[in-house]
């Protein structure tokens, strides 16, 4: 080993971007999810209708996600 | 983590295990320590980790014509035959009270009705809408569980091709749903200029909205398909590919491949509900896209 160099890091930055990536939609598809339950509990009759939103709140927030992927693979 | 002597490097193969053949646009390369050397004795690892060639399998007919046919296309073929078959029959055998098969399909299409059309186009205005999202749902539904069948293992929505497809059909639906209601300048006024703000806000709210409803969102449909399928698919291979590696590895680690394969299994399972989900959010945002462009103002 080279004396000069005292460490060494072995890797793919992608790896650390999609982590960082995944950090902000994980604690938005939290929230979505948890104040749909809330929102259920309140009025079950409502279930199928907030489901629905929350599955397209779910949809908007997972594409920053799935963009990180995407960036990994074009700029990695 | 730092270089030790005994780091390494675990070179990509494809599963197969030869090279890839002929360039490929980008290699990707992934370099791990080695936490398991011995997976890897004497040199013939047992263990691959799968990159993107796995989606580009070698070609079955035309090799080096644009006209390719591989596995991927393949796969598409016997989906599609084995929908419109089934279908065609079970259409042309309907009755008014249902036998098993029809009622499954009954189910589906209620599905779309009630899960999605109801919910967002409003069940009036929606069916004129009906057939297309019913066809949407039902195409994208199948090509994605063909990645979870016994023998196909791969899905149709795997590479870009055909959730671009998929996604392009719904831009010109509802841009074309738009222009029919309201013209063309309505339409892009109704899209991008929402009534009521302050007279600055619009220089930069036009740009972005615009270029939503043009660009973003036809991609985000295509990419968020794409990368769900593509992401299951490596991380269904991981799992089984590591559970095979353990098994055969002839050491100590033998006995914790039951364990990596009960994971697998559960990973199988989840991307049986992905599928199903990634066809559901699909088509509910189509749907929704077609909702902002023929709804009337509040």
């Amino acid at each position: 080993m080279d004396p000069m160099i005292l460490s060494e890091l072995n890797g793919n930055v992608a790896s650390i971007g999609y982590g960082l990536a995944a950090i902000g939609p994980g604690i938005g598809i939290g929230i979505i999810v948890g104040k749909t339950a809330e929102a259920t509990a309140r009025q079950p009759e409502l279930r199928g209708a907030l489901q629905s939103t929350m599955f397209i709140g779910i949809a908007f927030t997972e594409i920053l996600t799935l963009l990180a992927i995407v960036t990994g693979l074009l700029f990695g | 983590m730092v270089a030790a002597p005994g780091s390494a490097r675990i070179e990509i193969h494809n599963v197969a295990g030869h090279p890839a053949v002929g360039p490929r646009p980008r290699e990707i390369e992934l370099n791990t320590a080695d936490l398991s050397p011995t997976l890897h004795a004497e040199g013939d690892s047992l263990f691959h980790i799968p990159t993107l060639d796995e989606f580009f399998p070698e070609a079955l007919l035309f090799a080096g014509t644009p006209f390719e046919f591989n596995r991927v296309q393949l796969v598409r073929l016997i989906m599609i035959a084995v929908v419109l078959i089934v279908l065609c029959i079970i259409a042309s055998r309907a009755k008014l009270v249902p036998g098993r098969a029809q009622s499954i399909v009954e189910l589906i299409i209620e599905f779309v009705h009630n899960g999605i059309i109801k919910n967002t186009l409003g069940l009036k205005d929606g069916m004129r809408f009906a057939p297309f999202l019913i066809t949407l749902f039902v195409f994208l539904l199948t090509m994605n569980i063909a990645g979870v069948i016994p023998g196909l293992n791969l899905a149709g929505t795997s590479v870009i091709g055909l959730p671009l497809l998929a996604a392009l059909w719904t831009f010109v639906v509802y841009v074309v749903a738009g222009v029919k209601k309201r013209g063309f300048a309505g339409y892009l006024k109704h899209e991008t200029a929402p009534p009521g703000l302050p007279k600055p806000i619009y220089l930069l709210l036009v740009p972005i909205e615009f270029l939503q409803v043009v660009l973003i969102r036809w991609a985000s449909l295509t990419i968020r398909l794409l990368a769900n399928m593509v992401a299951g698919h490596i991380m269904m291979v991981v799992f089984i590919g590591l559970t095979h590696g353990l098994l055969f590895s002839a050491s100590w680690l033998t006995v914790i491949s039951p364990f990596a394969g009960a994971l697998a299994i559960g990973i199988y399972g989840f991307e049986i509900f992905v599928a199903g989900l990634q066809a559901f959010i699909f088509t509910i945002l189509a749907a929704v896209y077609i909702q902002m462009a023929t709804a009337d103002e509040h």
